[in-house]
């Protein structure tokens, strides 16, 4: 056997399918097989590491700052939704969610060629698949790749239980999930984020057909970085629509619903914030210059945006108060996600300082107007926190203003800047159809779930409280 | 014997035991509870949301004592919880018809 003919072997194994980045097949790529790159042990460890920060960050991270906000005779539920909820959608994208979402396809959806994760990892010889990066050359094995994103879809559909918590049925939570996950996550996740990679891009008569293969949205030339469009918009704008269907807690505008444990609150944003750097920074999908810039715009814009709100409350309504301060690190984690390593750090500061103010007005004015109970502010927070951050990243991206600028050209890798107002229409569609196509398969989810086993429980067990009656034990015993 | 039934700022509970004690109080019994007067409650807010708050936490102070002592009594526990504004709590003062100390069985004065 020649030193060729081995080399196409094993070029056939970890290239055999395209995912996400995944160096895709063609024929130029193979005459390169002999350099197949292979992966940086400071990457993957860098990866795995991102990918335990995010499940950080859900559980317990984001279960504890929801389980404090809402009433003690539901805090169980809260937890179980979300604990739940996150090993229930991990699983399925083990077995097909993260083919639809990474594989190719269409520009919606992609194909099912990796269901049950086949292909990534190869028992008979012990090959891994490798998925590329955004550097041409650079890769993280796949199965790292999978589990990380793994994480992003598990925490967007625990996002969305803050907005009908207090009042909807288990089983009713979870059937929504199962359904609004295949239809909205994984269509925007691959419109978004899916496409051939760097190292396919080899010369100039390729790129056509590479770019009409990857996601519509990326072909727009929308930028996301960590899921501003993919995880907030979406979670945001589905909670809003749950919030509607499911209808208002009962009692809500009359009696008090007080956080029980801002303590709780307080522990569980901390989670988010030191999770989030996995969820930012990590999303550079290697350990280099832009995972750096990520991370250090994740810490100033969070820090920018708790001192906003912070401020803003403190005038508005006389007090400084803990809630507001760790509302305001999750609006500024959320508005820089989609920012992350596309903007400059000034562009992050002023990124959280708009977050802080505009959230706030998203969880009192906009709240009002919106005349929803989306009890822990699913839609004011994560919803018009995403929409903010991704026109903002299309602002602040352009190298005159600090930013990094985007890859013009995929074949030398050449960077430029988009004027800002071409940037910000692409990004302003980006969000559209980020909302209506959540907003509609949302509302056919809720609907399905209704039909199946109904979205609420009887008014007197959402009175005594979901813990008991729902999941039949209770957070606190005297 | 009269039964004292004080309800105050809890943080003024710490003055109140000094000060009681000083005058031969030998026990107490001290309960935390909710409740309005002319205070009225308060607002809180969370969020977007503001609810008000009618029971506003308060300790409630029980003391049994001799008769000889109640006027000292009651006068120090108004000093101390006074601080002059709306919210300073009640003094209520009843006639307890029996004492009983269960360990021994004595009655009256001396099983205050």
């Amino acid at each position: 056997m020649s030193i060729e003919s081995r080399s196409e072997d094993k070029a056939r194994t970890w290239l055999s399918r395209t995912a996400i980045g995944a160096l895709a097949l063609g024929a130029p790529a193979l005459a390169l097989a002999q350099d197949a790159p292979v992966p940086n042990k400071g990457d993957n460890a860098w990866m795995l590491l991102s990918t335990l920060l995010v499940v950080l960050m859900t559980v317990p991270g984001l279960a504890l700052f929801y389980g404090g906000l809402v009433r003690a005779r539901n805090v169980l539920s809260v937890l179980m939704q979300v604990m739940v909820g996150f090993s229930l959608i991990i699983v399925l994208w083990c077995i097909y969610g993260y083919s639809l979402a990474f594989t190719e396809g269409s520009a919606f959806i992609g194909g099912l060629g990796r269901l049950f994760l086949d292909g990534t990892f190869d028992a008979a010889t012990g090959t891994f698949a490798m998925a590329a990066t955004f550097s041409k050359g650079v890769v993280i094995p796949e199965l790292l790749f999978v589990a990380f994103q793994a994480t992003f879809a598990g925490i967007t559909c625990c996002l969305i239980v803050g907005a009908f918590a207090e009042r909807m049925r288990f089983s009713a939570v979870l059937i929504f999930m199962v359904i609004w996950f295949t239809i909205s996550y994984l269509p925007i996740a691959h419109m978004v984020w899916f496409w051939m990679g760097p190292d396919a891009y080899t010369s100039a008569d390729v790129v056509a057909d590479l770019n009409s293969k990857a996601g519509l949205l990326w072909q727009w030339g929308a930028l996301d970085f960590a899921g501003g469009t993919v995880v907030h918009i979406n979670a945001g704008v589905a909670g809003l629509v749950g919030a509607y269907l499911v209808g208002k807690r009962t009692g809500y505008g009359r009696e008090a619903m007080p956080p029980h444990n801002l303590v709780l609150t307080m522990i569980g944003a901390s989670l988010l914030w030191v999770g989030w750097f996995g969820f930012n920074a990590g999303s550079a999908l290697e350990a280099g210059n832009g995972a750096v810039l990520a991370f250090l715009n994740t810490l100033l814009a969070t820090a920018a945006a708790v001192i906003s709100w912070t401020f803003a409350e403190w005038a508005l309504k006389g007090h400084p108060s803990m809630l507001g301060a760790a509302s305001g690190a999750v609006a500024g984690l959320v508005a820089i996600t989609p920012a992350a390593g596309n903007v400059g750090m000034m562009g992050a500061l002023v990124i959280g300082l708009i977050a802080g103010v505009v959230c706030l007005w998203g969880v009192t004015g906009l709240k009002k107007i919106l005349k929803a109970d989306d009890s822990l502010d699913v839609f004011g927070v994560h919803g018009l926190g995403g929409i903010l951050g991704a026109l903002l990243t299309g602002v602040f991206n352009t190298q005159s203003l600090g930013g990094p600028g985007l890859v013009t050209d995929w074949v030398t890798a050449t960077v430029g800047s988009n004027p800002i107002g071409t940037q910000l229409l692409i990004q302003a569609k980006a969000v559209g159809v980020t909302v209506i196509w959540s907003a509609i398969a949302a509302f056919i989810a809720f609907k399905v779930a209704d039909l199946i086993v109904g979205l609420r429980v009887p008014e007197d067990q959402e009175r005594e409280g979901l813990d008991t009656n729902e999941h039949n034990e209770r957070a606190y015993t005297t | 014997m009269k039964l004292i039934t004080a309800i105050i700022r809890p943080y003024k509970l710490d003055d109140l035991e000094l000060a009681v004690a000083r005058l031969g109080v030998q026990g107490m019994t001290v309960t935390e509870v909710q409740g309005y007067g002319r205070q009225r409650g308060h607002a809180e807010y969370y969020r977007g949301a503001e609810y008000r708050v009618d029971f506003v936490p308060k300790t409630q102070v029980e003391i049994a004592v001799d008769d000889s002592i109640l006027e000292p009594v009651v006068e120090a526990i108004a000093n101390v919880a006074r601080t002059g504004k709306i919210g300073d709590g009640k003094i209520f003062v009843s006639e307890i018809e029996q004492a009983i100390r269960i360990r021994t069985g004595e009655t009256g004065v001396a099983a205050t």
